[in-house]
C-alpha cells in the first residue's frame, strides 16, 4: 500500500510527481532546503519538512535526514525523481530498511549500473554491443599510451563514476595523453571522490538515442519507444525528442531489443533509459550502435514517451512498486506521433552557456493543452538560485508527424516569455528553425559546431531587461 | 606593477582555489574554480603575473562582479 509520499527533490520534477500522486489519491511529503523555503515543490505538498542547508549535500543529498523525515512525517514510500539521490543504491537501501517503499528497482540493479565499466561488463555478456574499452585501473601511463595508440585517436577518456556530461576529454593525439590522463584523473577524483578512468574510441559523427522500459516484479518488461537526445551543449541535453527521426525499423527494432536485455540481465524493476551511442559515419541506415549507459530511474526527458504513447510513466512507476503487474495498455502501447522537448535554462548562450541565476521578474508560458505541455517549478517572483541546476521549465509538444511538430514548437517558444535572467529561449528556436535540425537526425556535434551561426541568427542579448533593449 | 582586480563573473561557489597567493601565473591560467548551477566556472589569469592576495576560500558563497583575487601583472 503506499498512502503517502516522501518526495525526495526538488523543482519541476517535484511538482511533477506531486502531481500524478495527487490525481491518484496520494498524499505527499516535500523535503527543501535554505534556499527552497518558499519554491513550488514546498507550497503543492501536502506536507513540507526542511531538510537542511542550501547547498544539496547539507539537505537533498543527506540520506540519514531524509529517510528520518520520511519516518517522522509517516511517509510510506519514497520517490526519489531524477538527479541528486536517485541513483544512489545506499538510500534505496536506506529507505527500504526503514520500512519504506522505494519507488525505483532494487538497490543492486542501482549499483550494477552505477558504475561506468561495470554498467558496459553486463551489456557486453548480454549480447549487446559495447564499444572497445581501455580500462586504466592497474596499468602504467606507458601501458594505457601503448593500448591507446592501438586503439587509433580520437579517444574520448571517461571518468569511471562520472556523471552528468562531467569528467569526459577528448584527446587527439598520443602527444596529448600523459596531460591529459592526469587532468582528468584530477578531475574525476575531485568531482566524483574516485581517479579511475576508462578510454573509448571517440566517434566523430554519432547520435544519442535511448530507448525508455519498464518492467514489473513479475517479470514482464517491455520498451515504450526511444528518444533522440542528441542535440547537446557540454554533454548535456537540450532538445529530445520522440521517435529518433529517420532510423529503419530495423535498427529501432533491434535497440528495443538490445535494452530489453539489459533489463532481463539485471532483473530490473520500474522505468529505466538505456543509452545508446549511434555511429552514424557510414550514414543512417548502415548505423552501428553501442551501449552507453543505463539511467536506473526517471529521467528528464521522460515526458516526449508521455506525449507519444499517452501514459504517465510516474503513475506506473508507484503501480509497479506496489507489485502491480504492468497493464495490458503497457504491452500493447503504441507510439502515436511525434513530441519535442525543450529544456528552458537560465544561462547565457553568447557566453559560452553562462549559468544566469536572478529574480525570474516575469514568466510567461503557452496556455497547455492536450498537445502542448510545461513542467515547471518555478514561478514568476521566484529566484533561480546558484545551489541547483540551471533548468526553468520544460516545454513539450506534440503533434501527427514531426515537422508539424517543430512548428507548434516554434509557436510555443514565442509564446514563452522571461524576464530577469539570460535565457536559451532564442537558442532553442533557432536550433529548431534550422535547416539541419529540420531535416532530422543531427549529431551530438551539431549545437557546438553550428552554435555561433545559430547564435548569430538571435539577437545578441536575449536578456529581455526594458533598459537593455 | 599592475594590479589587478579579478572579478566573479557570476553569483555561486569557490570549489577549488587552483593558484594559492604567491603562484606564478601565464595569461589564460586558471586561478580558481566556481561552481554555479552545477557547472564548473574557471576564473582565468587576464595576464601573467603573481598571484598577490585570494580573498575566498573553498566553499565560500561569492556574488557576481566580487573581487575574489589580486593579480600582479608582470608587464
Amino acid at each position: 500500500m503506499i498512502s503517502r509520499v516522501l518526495v525526495a527533490n526538488r523543482g519541476e520534477i517535484a511538482c511533477r510527481v506531486i502531481r500524478t500522486c495527487r490525481r491518484m489519491g496520494i498524499q505527499t511529503v516535500a523535503v527543501y532546503s535554505d534556499a527552497d523555503r518558499d519554491a513550488a515543490h514546498v507550497e503543492m505538498a501536502d506536507a513540507a519538512y526542511h531538510a537542511g542547508g542550501s547547498a544539496a549535500r547539507d539537505s537533498y543529498l543527506d540520506i540519514a535526514k531524509l529517510v528520518g523525515i520520511a519516518r517522522a512525517a509517516e511517509c510510506d514510500a519514497v520517490h526519489p525523481g531524477y538527479g541528486l539521490l536517485s541513483e544512489n543504491a545506499e538510500f534505496a537501501s536506506a529507505c527500504i530498511a526503514q520500512g519504506l517503499v522505494f519507488i525505483g528497482p532494487s538497490p543492486d540493479a542501482i549499483a550494477a549500473m552505477g558504475q561506468k565499466d561495470t554498467g558496459k561488463h553486463l551489456a557486453d555478456r548480454a549480447g549487446v554491443p559495447v564499444l572497445p574499452t581501455i580500462d586504466c585501473r592497474g596499468l602504467t601511463d606507458e601501458h594505457i599510451g601503448r593500448a591507446a595508440a592501438d586503439m587509433g585517436f580520437p579517444l574520448l577518456i571517461k571518468a569511471v563514476s562520472g556523471g552528468g556530461g562531467r569528467g569526459m576529454r577528448k584527446i587527439d593525439s598520443a602527444q596529448q595523453m600523459a596531460a591529459s590522463i592526469e587532468a582528468a584523473r584530477r578531475e574525476a577524483l575531485g568531482s566524483f571522490g574516485n581517479a579511475d578512468l576508462l578510454i573509448e574510441p571517440y566517434l566523430e559523427q554519432s547520435r544519442h538515442i535511448e530507448v525508455q522500459v519498464f518492467a514489473d516484479c513479475l517479470g514482464a518488461a517491455v520498451s515504450l519507444g526511444e528518444r533522440d537526445c542528441s542535440v547537446q551543449r557540454r554533454h548535456q541535453k537540450v532538445l529530445e525528442e520522440a521517435p529518433a527521426p529517420g532510423i529503419s525499423a530495423e535498427l529501432r527494432a533491434t535497440m528495443h531489443a538490445a535494452a530489453l536485455k539489459i533489463v532481463r540481465a539485471i532483473q530490473y524493476r520500474g522505468a529505466g533509459t538505456v543509452e545508446f551511442i549511434v555511429d552514424t559515419r557510414q550514414g543512417a541506415d548502415a548505423s552501428r550502435f553501442y551501449f552507453m549507459e543505463m539511467n536506473t530511474r526517471l529521467q528528464v526527458e521522460h515526458t516526449v514517451t508521455e506525449m507519444t504513447t499517452g501514459l504517465d510513466l510516474v503513475e506506473w512507476q508507484i503501480r509497479v512498486a506496489r507489485g502491480e503487474p504492468l497493464p495490458d495498455t503497457a504491452r500493447n502501447t503504441e507510439v502515436s506521433g511525434h513530441a519535442i522537448e525543450a529544456r528552458i535554462c537560465a544561462e547565457n548562450p553568447a557566453k559560452n552557456f553562462l549559468p544566469s541565476p536572478g529574480l525570474i521578474s516575469l514568466l510567461k508560458f503557452p496556455p497547455p493543452g492536450p498537445d502542448v505541455r510545461v513542467d515547471t517549478g518555478v514561478r514568476q517572483g521566484d529566484k533561480i538560485t546558484p545551489w541547483y541546476d540551471s533548468l526553468i521549465a520544460k516545454l513539450i509538444v506534440h503533434a501527427p508527424d514531426r515537422s508539424s511538430c517543430c512548428d507548434r514548437l516554434i509557436v510555443a517558444l514565442a509564446a514563452c516569455e522571461i524576464e530577469g535572467v539570460h535565457t536559451n529561449l532564442e537558442l532553442l528556436r533557432s536550433i529548431v528553425c534550422s535547416p539541419e535540425f529540420r531535416r532530422g537526425g543531427v549529431n551530438t556535434h551539431y549545437l557546438n559546431e553550428r552554435r555561433h551561426e545559430l547564435l548569430a541568427s538571435t539577437p545578441i542579448d536575449s536578456r529581455k531587461d526594458k533598459d537593455l533593449q | 606593477m599592475t594590479k589587478h582586480e579579478i572579478r566573479s563573473e557570476i553569483a555561486g561557489s569557490v570549489w577549488k582555489i587552483v593558484a594559492d597567493k604567491g603562484a606564478t601565473v601565464a595569461e589564460g591560467d586558471v586561478l580558481l574554480i566556481l561552481e554555479s548551477m552545477k557547472m564548473e566556472i574557471p576564473i582565468t589569469a587576464p595576464c601573467s603575473g603573481t598571484v598577490v592576495d585570494v580573498q575566498v576560500a573553498h566553499g565560500d558563497t561569492v556574488d557576481e562582479d566580487q573581487v575574489v583575487a589580486i593579480l600582479g601583472g608582470s608587464a
